[in-house]
């Protein structure tokens, strides 16, 4: 693996080192000194085209516990879209020596773009293009889902899958890179997926997806969901027709406090509800459920500097073929 | 003075090989061969010089994407011999005065017959009527109107342009995208722009246009012609209108004869083209269509940009794609290797039938002496590897850089003058005498 570029063509091996590896940084977490020496002189660069403080602050944080050199690098759309190209983004970095890039950017495809197009050498880790996908919210995802699901069977969750595990994906599935980068990921790693939406708000080419699909959040739940993921509704989306009304949409797709209630009365007592962030409270998801015991919300987050730390240090230790010793004993060789 | 040019052998029309002498610009009879320079044209197809319905030459306004020399030089390596240039220049080309220039330009340059396209609306703004008859009229005698780029949209402006280009025997050719269902369509919309995270561009936004235009020009007895046909949906179209006996031809561009959107998962741009590339089911109906003659005619839709437009993220990049140089290779590889077609039918589709709809007798013609010398040798057998440096056309952005094409031009005669000699530019030639 050369770079994090989408979960579509991540190997199952790769995401399975990726998460075990990821135990080991959560571990790190926990230590008193929440750093590590192994990437001590090697340069990450976040290259944000787009805000999001969320995943910036993660990745930086992330990069920082492994001691690396961070330069965060906010390029304005209003700049790139005449006159500063990627590819010119592309070449200072690349006489910045950086050993890494972090891109997020507005337009689906980019990371991509930038990794294949010779114009840079670094590894390019894709922190959300467009539409397109958001490999790592994917893997602290899964992560999450992971340490639940083998607690739930009462199994150590490094080496174990998802196999089993029935994942319900509600709302915006059309304009969403999460989605896109769970529906791969999360088959690769055995769990069964349902899409949750109007179909508006689904893509016309799902039918081909690994999936099923249901425009009925209730029936779902009733077929029996360990995992139930909200989306975020955009705000855009609101005023374009793809659905008549906030209240129709919340009604009929929201995780509201009544399918909270739902997910007792069918004595699901070990599902839990997942939402990325930022939520919109009350539309696609209640106060209530989002501060459940249920909720994932914050673990969520805390997973995702872990995961972005493995991440990292799989791409830039070099060797990241799955023969290689454990993250933690490498670095304690380095010391 | 006119040289006098003895092909020799050349396969005509990919029938028997035989001898042509050009002289005084036209195809003559062989007993006036003395003195002729000779030309060995054993084991070459010798065809019509083809016809473009539809390139982008970008001058006025763009020349740093291409001028009317570099694309018609482009063209000549081609085989083309007469060209039509889309009417979506900077300034558009809606007045008699810039249709005019544009024509000028062409016989300056001197290597093929430039023919330009009229806009069918001020500006392509799909607002009001251009001056339909002024450009028909003008020196540049414009045939083929159209608003290329953007979709002639109002049906009751498309209703009139139909019925006004019938006063001399005018065609619309119309863009065919309904614009509501392709707001910032990205690519086709299918299991690829799902996956992809692009904004779909749906096969029915065509073929709604195709359906309602097919029906106007039937209910106001026009002609009508429809570039650059993409979707299985659209040919149904068609021929069902052409059984109703609906004066509408259609055209395919190379690219679609043979590329589909799974190369699209690239991301990179030189696949961004407007309509997108389809499915591959798609790309088989254009085929068979083309061959069955539901779409009468091969147009390139040849639309140069500098690198910067096409070295940038995938939403940004500019749509469109060279294919003056590709064209007949392509054909080649998909239509006659593939069976479908012969030599005969070749000649239909690049050249006849282009320059029947384009109302230009001079050229499409069967090669028959007293003919204009409008004339392409091709060597079926060669192969080639295509490099976008190489090019006539400024462009680089070929979708078919680095895949080998068979069949290569190794001679273009323009009213009798060779503009290709040996598969290089030669001279070129003074259009204007004609
Ligand atoms: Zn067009």
């Amino acid at each position: 693996m050369r770079h994090l570029l989408s979960t579509h063509d991540l190997a199952r091996a790769d995401a399975l080192q990726i998460l075990d590896t990821a135990e080991e940084m959560a571990a790190v977490t926990e230590r008193e000194v929440k750093k590590l020496p192994a990437l001590r002189g090697r340069t990450v660069v976040n290259l944000f085209f787009e805000d999001s403080t969320r995943t910036r602050i993660s990745f930086e944080a992330a990069a920082k516990r492994l001691s690396a050199d961070v330069i965060n690098f906010a390029v304005k759309g209003s700049s790139v879209s005449k006159g500063e190209s990627l590819k010119d983004t592309a070449q200072t970095l690349e006489a910045m020596s950086a050993d890494a890039v972090v891109i997020r950017h507005g337009a689906s495809g980019a990371p991509q773009q930038l990794a294949n197009s010779g114009w840079i050498d670094a590894a390019v880790i894709n922190a959300g293009d467009g539409t397109h996908e958001h490999p790592t919210q994917a893997l602290l995802d899964a992560f999450t889902m992971r340490r639940h699901w083998a607690k739930v069977r009462g199994l150590n969750s490094i080496g174990s899958d998802l196999s089993g595990l029935r994942v319900a994906i509600a709302g915006d599935v059309l304009h969403s890179r999460v989605a896109r980068s769970n529906v791969w990921l999360l088959k690769t790693l055995g769990a069964s997926v349902t899409l949750v939406a109007p179909p508006t708000l689904l893509p016309l080419g799902v039918s081909s997806w690994p999936v099923a699909v249901s425009y009925d959040l209730d029936a779902t739940l009733d077929t029996g969901v360990d995992a139930m993921m909200m989306l975020r509704v955009q705000g855009e989306r609101m005023n374009a027709a793809f659905f008549p009304s906030e209240r129709e949409y919340s009604r009929r797709w929201g995780f509201d406090d009544a399918r909270l209630a739902r997910l007792d009365s069918l004595g699901l007592k070990d599902t839990i509800v997942m939402h990325p962030g930022p939520m919109n409270r009350g539309l696609e998801i209640s106060s209530a459920a989002a501060d459940s015991a249920r909720s994932t919300v914050l673990d969520q987050v805390r997973n995702g500097v872990a995961v972005r730390m493995a991440a990292l240090y799989l791409l830039l230790s070099g060797n990241s073929s799955s023969a290689h010793g454990s993250a933690t004993e490498n670095f304690e060789r380095s010391k | 003075m006119m040289s006098k040019y003895l092909i020799k052998g050349a396969s005509v029309l990919g029938g028997e090989r035989t001898d042509l002498l050009v002289a005084d610009g036209r195809f003559a009879p062989l007993e006036d061969s003395a003195g002729a320079t000779e030309i060995d044209a054993e084991g070459l197809v010798a065809l019509p010089g083809l016809v473009d319905l539809h390139t982008h030459l970008r001058e006025p306004g763009r020349e740093d994407a291409e001028t009317v020399l570099t694309g018609s030089q482009a063209a000549a390596k081609g085989g083309f011999t007469a060209v039509h240039a889309m009417a979506n220049s900077m300034p558009v080309a809606d007045t008699a005065g810039v249709v005019e220039q544009v024509y000028r330009l062409g016989q300056d340059a001197g290597w093929t017959e430039v023919r330009p396209v009229g806009a069918v609306t001020v500006g392509l703004a799909g607002q009001r009527l251009a001056e339909l008859g002024a450009m028909a009229d003008s020196r540049a005698r414009v045939r083929v109107f159209s608003d290329d780029g953007m979709c002639v949209w109002d049906p009751v402006l498309m209703r009139r342009a139909l019925e006004y280009v019938k006063a001399f025997d005018g065609v619309v050719a119309q863009h065919a995208q309904e614009p509501r269902l392709t707001e910032g369509a990205q690519m086709n919309e299918g299991e690829v722009s799902a996956v992809l995270g692009l904004q779909g561009w749906p096969a029915v936004a065509e073929e709604a246009i195709i359906a309602r235009d097919v029906l106007l020009a039937q209910h106001v007895d026009s002609r009508l012609h429809i570039c650059h046909v993409s979707t299985a949906g659209s040919v149904e179209i068609i021929r069902w209108a052409k059984a109703r006996g609906v004066k509408v031809t259609a055209e395919v561009t190379p690219h679609h004869l043979l590329l589909t959107d799974e190369l699209v998962r690239s991301y990179d741009p030189v696949f961004k083209v407007n309509p997108p590339l389809r499915s591959s089911e798609d790309v088989q109906a254009l085929r068979a269509a083309l061959a069955d003659g539901t779409i009468d005619v091969v147009g390139t839709d040849h639309a140069p940009h500098p690198s910067e437009a096409k070295e940038c993220e995938w939403a940004q990049a500019a749509m469109g794609m060279t294919g003056l140089e590709t064209a007949l290779s392509v054909v080649q590889h998909t239509m006659v290797e593939t069976g479908l077609i012969g030599w005969q039918q070749v000649a239909k589709i690049t050249s006849q039938t282009p320059a029947t709809i384009g109302q230009l007798p001079w050229q499409g013609g069967s090669l028959a002496i007293g003919e204009t010398a409008q004339l392409t040798l091709v060597d079926p057998a060669a192969r080639w590897t295509v490099d976008p440096q190489k090019m006539a056309t400024k462009g680089r952005n070929s979708p078919f850089a680095g895949l080998e094409l068979p069949g290569a031009v190794i001679a273009t005669f323009l009213n009798g003058h060779p503009t290709v000699l040996n598969g290089e530019l030669n001279t070129p030639t003074d259009v204007g005498a004609l």
